[in-house]
Parts: C-alpha cells; structure tokens; sequence
C-alpha cells in the first residue's frame, strides 16, 4: 500500500519513534520462560497482528501491555515513555484501550453506561460534585453522554443502547467492549482475540471494522489472534511467536511463506 | 421511508413507555405523590405512630447507606451496626456532653462515619465476598463492647449508655416533637435520596457499578478501583452514620446493647427485601424490619421470630429479587394489559 492511499499515515511521528516499542521483554513464571526477549516496534496507524500457536506467550504479551504482568527484564515504552512504572488502572489515561478475550462487560449495566465507563478517563469528577450534581460535571457527563452516543451509532448499536448488556448475542456483545474502548478515544487500541467465537461473516465484518476504525479515527492497532485469515487481511505487520520467542516479522505475505512460522503451525517435518 | 421507520424504532427504543407516559415521568410523578402521602400522613397519626414512621425513615437512610456498598459496590458488610452505632454515640456525646444543638451533631456524625468507614475500607480492600464479610462481622460485634470501655466511660456513660432530651419544634410552629422530627427526619431522606440518585447515575456511579461487574476492566477503563471502594466504604458509612445520629435524636437514648449484630443483619434482611441495588427499595426495607417484627409478635409472642422467619422466608419466595424486581414484574403486566385493551 502507498503512503498517499494511507490516511493516517500523517500521524506518525515525525522524530521516527514508533508509537509503542516492545523491547527485549522477559516474563519467567517460576522456572518457565514465557516471554524470551520479545523485541518489536508498531508505528503510529498501523496495525499489527500478534500470532503464534497456542502457548506461544501471545496472552503474556497483552498482559504485559496493560499491565497486569511486569517483564523480569526489558521495557516497553509508549510514545517514548516506559509504561512499566504505571499501575494498570493508569493505562487507560495516556491513550492504550482494550478489549478482552472472553468478553469482560459489566454484566448489570446496560450498553450505553457500559460504553460511558469506557470514557472514565476523560472527564473529572468525585462523589461529593456527582451527588450534588453540580453544573459543571453534568456538562462534562453531557459532552461524554454525546460521544458515547456517536460511537454506539458508529458500531450499528443504536437501537440497543439503553438495553442491559446481558441478554444480546455473543457477537453483539464483542462489538459493545470495542464501543467502550473506542470512546476512550485511544491512540493505541489493543485486541485480545476479537474473532474468538464470532461466525464466518462476522469475521469478516470484523475484519473490514477494524480497518475503518483506523483509517475513520487514526487508531493504531494491535490484535492477538488465532483466525489467520483476518490477521492476514487487516495486518500491516505481523508478528509471530512460538515458545516465548520472535521467530518471524514482517509484512502478511512474507510471514505467510517464512519456513520458521510453517513449522510452527504445522510441525517441523523430519528430513 | 426505511430510513423513517428505523429511527422512529429508535426512538420507541430510547424511551420505552408505560401506559403514555415515559419511565422517568412515571417516576417523577410517583415521587410526588410519594411526597404528599408522606408529608400528610402525621397529621392524622398519634405521634406514637408518628414515631414509628419516622424510624421507618431512619432505617431506610442506613439500607441506602448498605446498598451504596453492596447493591452498587458489591462489598459485603455485615458490620454496618458499628457506623450506626458511632453515628448515634457522637450526636448523644456532643449534645450531652458540650451543649451542641441536635442539627449541627448530623454533619458531624457523618463526617466521623465517613471518615471512619473510609479508614476500614482500606485494609478490607484486600478482602473479597465471604472474607470481607467476617472482617465487619467483627468490627459489629467488637463495638458494643468497646463502647462498654471505662476509659471512655466519661463521655459513653459506659453500660447505662446516654438520655438526650428530645428538641421542640422550632421558630414556635404548632408542632408536637414527634412530628417536628418526623419532618426534621423527612427532609434529611429526601436529600439522602436525592444525592444517592444522583450519584449512582453520575460518572462516579458507573465507576462503582463497573468495579461491582468486573473489576479487571473497571481497573483497563482507568478505573482507580482501590480509591473508589474505600471511598463507598466511606460514604456507605456517612449514611448509615446519619440514620443512627437521628436515631439517637428521635429515641431520646444510645446504649451499647441497642448496636448489636443483630441490627445490622437488620439492615442486610431489608436490603434484600427492598431489592439490592436499587436505590427506592431502602425505604421498603425500612418499612420491613420496622413492622414485621412487630407483626410476628401480634401473630405469636412466644415464637415471635419463628413466625418472622415464615414472613421472611415467604416474602423471599414471593418476591426472589426483592420489591425492585417486584415493580417490575408489575409495571410490565400492567403495561402488557393496557396495551392489549387499547
């Protein structure tokens, strides 16, 4: 693809600092080494795609991008600056959202307070301005309330808003977590699996969302995926993994063919 | 046309409605009725009944306090009998002791709740569900008898607890004190009310719904989730601190045995009846612990409980998620019936 097709090309950084820099990561969970040296760079608006067999430490890696794990040695860093001094709960704030494997709503809320959590970060308030409920902080909850609403619509869930997330579909459901992570309006959106469980034309669907979801709102993107025929389709790099180790990178066709990401899906065969 | 129909569904979606009328009509209209029913009612009641009711109110501002944490929180606490208790000992200290007058001992009685539940929500942040249940089990049964102590016996009155003298209507209004503090009482629920409603539909009460539903993506949300959950301990503290300081004003007496465990399984038992997590349902809580006990031993004096365990257990199987989900079910009936009838 040229770089005039690239809408958002633009955005990249002009100092040549990749947007997140993933570098020489460790992860050891007793004697077993997760994550061995994992190095790699994702530029601003471009989308990566994580793959790997499974056991190969693709969820070790997410987990280390939102914090829930910290790397023994190596250091990742967002728009120059480490995020491994950072709690989870500060993730959100310097523009990383996500969504989640196995679905992680709040199950007793309904789809529009779902997505409104999801843009926790960007207003301020505290119990004592929201029980009075002054002036300034419905404004703001207004502002956020508007949003919400445009990226509900966004993702065709506009006739749902206001119902519990509970009952809806599986698929339904996956596109309510990408609500919520998109009004966050995240620089860097991370996705655990978003296939996972979704039909033949869901996955498709998919595949063409998340390439507007970059090319619409300038958000680079980084998935974790088993179904190869979306990382393929979406990916403008892809990364491999096998047994905790970078074993390939580069664009989907050159990983497609590279020998070392054959064996690993299929086997080494015994010469 | 298609693009029409679509948004007019839309619509219909947006704001459901019963019977003509949207659901927050509804419930403005029933809140003001609710109102005048309430603001009527002494005038044809003696005050020992005046009395009673205004205990209703005082039981349902400490639920609310307990749904805060629970219903929306999702921490359990079987120990909110101790903010009840510090609520009510530090109104009957400040007025017995320093001559402070009955209104101005509120805002000090939650401010020390506040603070209070505040500092125990910290060390319980690193307790979940059962674990943090025993923790404030303790803390309930550990404060009668610290109030018992002798060392606090100067401002406690140790075992024979404090009399307060119970105030007169102000400003010389031609009111008996019972009813005088019936209003007194009313005014202070109606804004506890109107603040809870508020934040619980505020940013600060889906951080609180979020932690309750999935506290790992409340915390990916940028959800301080430690800070928030000591913070409701805290607030669920002032609101039960309240209700106990006007408990204390309106039962003219604290004693430390009046805190026991049992009070606060109390308000667990209407918090549950009333419907966790949803916010009207404190004052049907309120109503059920204050005149059920009273009704079971009408019904038997000796096997009074044995006869409310029959009403509880009922009520449970009538209603399983409480009066919250009992509206429901009625509201929709009655709206399926209207609808069909049109």
């Amino acid at each position: 693809m040229s770089e005039a097709s690239r809408p958002m090309a633009g955005l990249a950084r002009d100092d040549g600092r990749p947007l997140l820099a993933v570098s020489d990561v460790v992860v050891r969970f007793g004697g077993i080494v997760a994550l061995d040296g994992i190095t790699f760079d994702l530029p601003a608006g471009r989308i990566l795609g994580l793959i790997g067999p499974n056991g190969a430490g693709k969820t070790t890696l997410f987990n280390c991008l939102s914090r829930l794990y910290t790397p023994v040695s190596g250091d990742i860093s967002f728009e120059g600056e480490s995020i491994l001094r950072r709690p989870p709960h500060r993730i959100a704030e310097i523009g990383i959202g996500r969504t989640f494997q196995n679905l992680a709503l709040f199950k007793g809320m309904t789809v529009v307070d779902n997505v409104l959590v999801g843009g926790h970060t960007r207003t301020r308030s505290d119990f004592f301005s929201d029980a009075l409920g002054l002036p300034a902080v419905r404004d703001r909850d207004r502002g956020l309330h508007h949003d919400a609403k445009e990226i509900i619509d966004y993702l065709g869930l506009g006739p749902l808003a206001r119902l519990p997330v509970a009952g809806l579909p599986f698929g339904t459901q996956k596109r309510v977590e990408l609500a919520r992570a998109l009004v966050m309006r995240p620089k860097l959106l991370l996705l655990d699996e978003p296939a996972g469980g979704l039909n033949h034309e869901e996955v498709a669907e998919l595949g063409r969302l998340i390439r507007r979801i970059r090319d619409d709102h300038g958000i680079t993107i980084l998935l974790v995926e088993h179904h190869m025929g979306l990382v393929m389709s979406v990916s403008d790099i892809v990364v491999a993994l096998n047994f905790g180790r970078k074993i390939c990178e580069g664009a989907p066709s050159a990983v497609q063919q590279d020998p070392a990401v054959i064996a690993a899906y299929l086997g080494t065969a015994k010469t | 046309m298609a693009v029409r129909e679509d948004i007019a569904e839309t619509a219909v979606a947006a704001t459901p409605r019963f019977g003509g009328l949207t659901v927050p009509a509804w419930q403005r209209l029933i809140t003001i009725a609710a109102l005048l029913v309430a603001l009527a009612l002494p005038l044809f009641l003696k005050n020992f009944h005046v009395f009673q009711l205004t205990l209703v109110m005082i039981y349902s501002i400490a639920i609310l306090g307990l749904n805060l944490l629970t219903g929306i929180n999702g921490q359990f606490s079987l120990g909110h009998s101790a903010f009840y208790a510090i609520g009510a000992y530090t109104t009957a200290v400040l007025m017995d002791r320093f001559g402070v007058p009955y209104f101005l001992t509120l805002p000090a009685a939650g401010i020390v709740c506040l603070v209070a539940g505040f500092l125990f929500g910290l060390p319980a942040l690193r307790l979940e569900g059962l674990y943090l249940a025993l923790a404030t089990f303790a803390l309930a049964v550990a404060t009668p008898q610290l109030l018992k102590l002798s060392i606090f016996e100067h401002w406690t009155g140790g075992v024979q607890g404090i009399v307060i003298i119970k105030p007169d209507a102000p400003f010389g209004l031609p009111l008996s004190q019972d009813r005088w503090l019936y209003y007194f009482t009313l005014a202070i629920l109606v804004l506890m009310f109107a603040a809870a409603m508020r934040l619980v539909g505020s940013r600060t009460g889906r951080a609180l719904k979020a932690i309750r539903d999935n506290p790992l993506a409340a915390k990916a949300m940028g959800v301080d989730t430690a800070l928030y959950k000591s913070l409701a301990f805290g607030v669920s503290a002032l609101y039960t601190g309240v209700a106990g300081s006007l408990g204390a004003i309106v039962v003219q007496f604290v004693a430390p045995d009046s805190f026991t465990f049992f009070l606060a399984v109390s308000f667990l038992v209407g918090l549950v009846v009333g419907g966790v997590g949803w916010i009207p349902g404190a004052l049907i809580g309120g109503i059920f612990i204050m005149y059920i006990p009273n009704l079971a031993e009408q019904v038997s004096k000796g096997l009074a409980w044995a006869v409310y365990g029959v009403i509880l257990i009922l009520v449970i199987y009538v209603m399983p998620t409480g009066a919250a989900g009992f509206v429901r079910l009625v509201a929709g009936r009655l709206n399926r019936l209207m609808s069909s009838n049109r």
